[in-house]
């Protein structure tokens, strides 16, 4: 260097000085980069961080709750809980431990009596590694290692906690089906299984957490009142350190236990009904269908016996049907495959809400509803010819009988399809036959008005809607399936081809037979046994359709609040007093005079004026449907056997046998009432005790066998009856049975 | 006026104490005293989020909730004995030590390496006194590198014979740098190295060196990061630590776990914090390394975005500060000591709350003033006695 520089005062160069503001420049904005993100963290996402640092560090011990009980209407238990000695270890205590509970995990197998190794796998946590048995619950929840305690060893235990710090031997409730005086009631029941992940995580965000060994009613009663029944688990909440040791306790919720659900239904009713259709199905299934020459297959059946004033359910059963305990603790893969599986008949199906089928003559209620409606006085005299015909089609009176001009009434009494044709095609022809103009269409506006054709509101999942054959319907249905008719019309001769070809070209009108066909409830009509039943108990009570209920009331867990479920109604039958009179007469009628008195001879109808209507639905390709549908001024029965044969044949001893036990009325029409279980439908609940507790009524086993013999008809009761060729069809007390 | 050299040194004999203490142009007069209670404040701060996050961790304190407590304020206090010490001898009659002083630190820095050294962290930087008692010599490296290039940049500038450094000077004084690095990055201890490359870096700036010779260095870090990579030198927990900052969610069980929970920590506090010794994820001890590399996430959630802020804030402060006495150091030797003291304190804050907030990767380096740890805080308070020297021997002008 030739020049020296000039140095500055402060005894660096100015460029130094710049450098270090630039210095300073960076660390200045290091600094805000800091606060920043400091910012971003704790103000902008604080709420979040929040949630994830309290996750991370409360864990919850759930508690399951004790569940309600499910009881008849006069207390008896349908559905509760039975005690099992459980034995649980915990594993925070033991991990606390310095041989982490090895020695005391050694002294519970000797007293258990079971291998040391076993109660030692039973209680390490599931990871990848580990093979079954392991606890895949939360390891802060107390682990079961066996729930087949004696009290012996529960007491053993209990008595020397010292000896077995961490282990506890608690009586646990299990959900038990003790089918009270032999009823069963397993698909009103429903039933409960384990809860899935996604459920539980579902849960998390309510405010009743799930435990991943928690069981939800899946159908029936359970599942209806699931939530009442349930109650609140309690959640013990710990706060843990990153190790998982509690290092203090959290807010905490008791266990609040379910409420018990009183039902409607007498388990003793249940159990006669029960059995009745049973053997309704086995007795028809020794009769010979005439059509097909073969043995009734009866292969399923639903009887209904309601209140009719309330639309209250006293007993429901469905057939085939299975022991509801198969299911509590964990059903075995065999057990739900013979439930679930396509070999099975279903028995998990509760076929009186979820069984459907065309209505047959039964449905001759509404069609008289319509008529008059339409303008045809009810008793107006109509032809019942043998056979009417419409064009070149023949539509036979059953066995082709005339019975000549007789009112609506009478209609009924005999079941006469030929005056229900004649009225069904005027109304179609009115309604301008095949080219209509804003149609009337009374028969089928009357069977929505009755309730056909959607659900009936009852308090059980699953149930379905019938159908009621419109002419929206129609149209609908050959839309979607338009294309296969068409392509099986083609080319198809036999029967069913000629059937295609006319759906597919006019199947999306509503034809002449259509309309003649649905008169008489045969066709594509589907009922529900509900339906019919809420049907025939309107009828009964004047007129209003009740929502039935099988649910009568909630009591909670410590009696105090009782929450009664009150009968609601869905509408009213559309006729008047008089009509409602004149058909009450008619079914009246058919109970002493027509298709049904050969199967109520006997019965003391001035004390009990009994009602009925029988029915015979035609299935195509299987045998027909039986119905009966009866009601007094207190129940309404409605009985139905698929492939079961005629109405009053195959269902009619069992339905005489439900009356003759309700009422008390032996084989000779006499009426005791002190046989009689519920002459009249229960109003009130059961007692219920200070301590929440609620008393059960006192019922007998079950009778080995029924008054088969001695109730029924008692001339033609037991030896094979209605059909056969051997019946006299001049015989009208004997066999008045209808299609 | 020039002043070159030696700033002058007054004489002491002849006035009282008090007179002398408070006399116009007295030592403690001319200290920086917003400096120093920041500081101060710091160090404060430290002795309550140490204990805090420290008391309930019984497999290191033996049971003794106060262990930390106790020691970290004996440190506090050994460090401010340091630093009045540094400041009673000036840093100019220290320069004359330089020499010994490097050597020293060199030497242990590299006894590290010997079985003397001890292993924590998969680091290999600390040797056991006994006693409990062990020293992290790469702190003290830090100090000795700034004042050894200085030393060698600034000779021949404050001697008036240059303008700026040549680049035989530079290089010389590189080679002084590159020594301890290299044993540090042998330890290996990435986090110190970065601190001793941003050393050098504010180093050569400030000594006004040729701008080819920062943008050179600055090559060769980034050919040199590429190289460690390329070699396999890291080691797994390194690598682990890079993909974890890369992805936080990647197994927040694992490697993500620190930051992870250091980040819930620091999120959870809110405007306010959830108050002190009340942070559930402090006293459930979810932040592993809390008194010392996440001692950060303690203010973060007991005292909140006002008490962390003001953490940041009172570095900021402590930086501001030193870069005022950088630039107005009376000669290019303290310019060049503070600007390096400043990029230490500077990057390694950045580094260590960078990392608890997610924005940097995780390095076990401590967050000056306020993580617990004897070596990082007598290095800083001497840092402090050094800034406070410059500041006090700079000549009395206007």
């Amino acid at each position: 260097m030739s020049k020296l520089p000039k140095v500055p005062e402060s005894g660096r160069a100015s460029r130094v000085t710049i450098r270090l503001i630039i210095l300073q420049i960076l660390v200045v904005s290091l600094l805000l980069t800091l606060g920043g993100r400091l910012w971003y963290l704790q103000i902008r996402n604080g709420d979040q961080y929040t949630a994830e640092a309290a996750n991370n560090h409360i864990q919850q011990v759930v508690a399951p709750a004790t569940r309600g009980s499910i009881l008849d209407a006069r207390g008896v238990p349908l559905a509760d809980n039975e005690t099992r000695l459980v034995v649980s270890a915990n594993r925070t205590d033991l991990m606390r431990m310095k041989d982490k509970g090895r020695a005391v995990l050694a002294r519970l197998a000797g007293v258990l009596g079971m291998p040391t190794e076993d109660v030692a796998a039973k209680v390490r946590l599931c990871d990848a590694k580990t093979p079954k048995p392991c606890w895949a619950g939360s390891p802060y929840q107390p682990i079961p290692v066996t729930d087949q305690a004696t009290t012996q060893q529960a007491l053993q235990i209990r008595e020397r906690a010292e000896d077995f710090p961490g282990i506890t031997a608690e009586p646990t409730a299990v959900r038990r089906y003790s089918g009270p005086g032999g009823s069963n009631t397993a698909q009103v029941l429903g039933y409960l299984s384990p809860v899935t992940d996604d459920e539980v995580k579902e849960a998390k965000k309510s405010g009743t957490p799930l435990m991943s060994s928690d069981q939800v009613g899946r159908s029936g009663l359970e599942r209806q009142y699931d939530s009442q029944l349930r109650g609140k688990a309690g959640v013990t909440r710990y706060e843990v350190d990153n190790l998982g040791r509690v290092i203090g306790k959290a807010r905490s919720d008791k266990a609040v236990p379910g409420a018990n659900v009183v039902t409607s239904i007498d388990a003793r009713v249940q159990a006669i009904a029960e059995r009745e259709l049973d053997q309704a199905m086995k007795d028809a299934r020794k009769e010979t269908d005439r059509n097909t020459g073969t043995t009734y297959k009866a292969d399923a059946g639903a009887v209904i016996v309601m209140e009719s004033k309330t639309g209250r359910v006293v007993a429901m059963a469905s057939n085939p049907t299975y022991d509801p305990n198969v299911w509590v603790g964990g059903i075995s893969a065999k057990d739900y495959k013979a439930l679930t599986g396509p070999d099975s008949d279903y028995p998990l199906l509760n076929r009186a809400i979820q069984g459907q089928a065309a209505p047959g003559s039964i449905f001759k209620v509404i069609s008289t509803t319509a008529a008059v409606a339409a303008g045809n006085p009810f008793t107006d005299h109509y032809n019942c010819s043998s056979s009417y015909s419409i064009g070149n089609q023949v539509f036979q009176n059953y066995e082709s009988k005339g019975y000549g001009p007789i009112d609506l009434g009478q209609a009924l009494e005999v079941s006469c399809d030929t005056v229900f044709y004649d009225l069904a095609y005027r109304q179609w022809q009115k309604d301008g036959g095949n080219n209509p103009k804003h149609p009337a269409d009374w028969f089928y506006k009357t069977a929505h008005r009755f309730g056909l054709g959607k659900e009936t509101g009852i308090d059980l999942p699953g149930e379905v809607r019938g159908r009621v054959p419109d002419r929206e319907w129609k149209k609908r249905y050959w839309e979607a399936n338009q294309e296969s008719w068409c392509k099986q019309g083609k080319n198809d001769d036999s029967y069913a081809g000629k059937i295609a070809k006319e759906n597919c070209e006019s199947g999306m009108r509503m034809r002449a037979g259509d309309s003649v066909n649905y008169s008489i409830g045969q066709g594509d009509t589907l009922v529900t046994p509900i339906q019919m039943a809420t049907i025939y108990a309107a009828i009964s009570n004047g007129g209003t359709l009740y929502n039935p209920t099988v649910g009568k009331a909630i009591v909670s867990p410590d009696g105090k609040h009782v929450r009664e479920i009150k009968p609601t109604s869905h509408g009213r039958l559309p006729f008047d007093a008089k009509l409602r009179d004149q058909i009450d007469g008619a079914l009246a009628g058919v109970a002493t005079q027509g298709t049904a008195a050969w199967r109520f001879q006997g019965w003391p109808q001035n004390q009990i004026p009994m009602h009925a209507k029988t029915g015979t639905a035609e299935v195509y390709g299987k045998q027909t449907t039986s119905w009966f549908a009866t009601y007094t001024s207190d129940y309404t029965v409605v009985m139905t056997i698929s492939q079961g044969g005629t109405g009053s044949g195959a269902s009619g001893p069992a339905v005489r046998n439900i009356y003759n036990a309700l009422y008390g009325v032996d084989g000779q029409g006499k009426v005791d009432e002190k046989k009689a279980l519920l002459p009249h439908p229960e109003a009130r609940l059961p007692k219920i005790e200070k301590d929440g507790s609620i008393e059960a009524q006192h019922i007998d086993a079950p009778s080995p066998s029924p008054s088969a013999s001695s109730s029924g008809a008692p001339a033609s009761g037991s030896p094979a009856p209605s059909d056969g060729p051997s019946v006299s069809p001049a015989s009208p007390a004997r066999r008045e049975e209808d299609r | 006026m020039t002043l070159l050299g030696h700033p002058p040194v007054r004489p002491v004999s002849g006035r009282g104490v008090w007179s002398r203490l408070t006399a116009r142009d007295s030592v403690l007069r001319r200290l920086d005293w917003v400096m120093l209670l920041a500081a101060l404040a710091l160090s404060g701060l430290s002795t309550l989020l140490v204990y805090s996050a420290t008391r309930g961790r019984t497999e290191l304190t033996h049971g003794d909730p106060s262990y930390f407590l106790l020691r970290n304020i004996l440190n506090t206090g050994i460090g401010l004995a340091l630093a009045f010490g540094v400041v009673r001898l000036g840093h100019h009659r220290l320069r004359g030590a330089v020499p010994l002083l490097y050597a020293i630190s060199v030497l242990c820095t590299a006894a590290v390496l010997t079985p003397l050294g001890a292993t924590i962290n998969g680091a290999r930087s600390w040797i056991q006194l006994g006693g409990g008692f062990s020293v992290q010599p790469s702190e003290f490296t830090k100090i000795t590198i700034a004042l050894g290039m200085a030393m060698l940049l600034a000779a021949k500038v404050d001697a008036g014979e240059q303008r700026r450094p040549d680049g035989r000077t530079v290089l010389r004084a590189l080679g002084v740098a590159a020594l301890p690095t290299l044993v540090i990055l042998l330890m290996p201890d990435l986090g110190s190295v970065m601190v001793l490359v941003v050393i050098v870096l504010a180093v050569l700036l400030a000594s006004g060196a040729s701008r080819r010779w920062l943008a050179g260095l600055l090559g060769a870090g980034v050919a040199g990061c590429l190289l460690v990579w390329q070699l396999g030198i890291l080691d797994t927990y390194q690598i682990n630590r890079f993909a974890a900052f890369a992805n936080p969610a990647l197994d927040p069980t694992g490697v993500g776990y620190n930051t992870n929970q250091a980040r819930i920590a620091i999120g959870s506090g809110g405007l306010t914090g959830s108050g002190l010794f009340h942070g559930s994820q402090t006293t459930g001890r979810f932040v592993p390394e809390q008194q010392t590399d996440f001692i950060f996430t303690v203010a973060g959630e007991e005292l909140g975005f006002i008490g962390a802020g003001a953490v940041i804030l009172l570095l900021g402060v402590v930086l501001w500060r030193a870069c005022r006495i950088a630039r107005e150091a009376g000669d290019l030797y303290g310019s060049i000591v503070a600007a390096g003291i400043v990029a230490w304190f500077a990057f390694q804050s950045f580094e260590n709350i960078g990392m608890t907030l997610g924005i940097m990767p995780v390095t076990g380096l401590p967050l000056p003033f306020v993580s617990y740890g004897g070596s990082s805080m007598f290095a800083a308070w001497i840092a402090v006695g050094l800034l406070q020297s410059i500041r006090t021997q700079r000549p009395v002008t206007a």
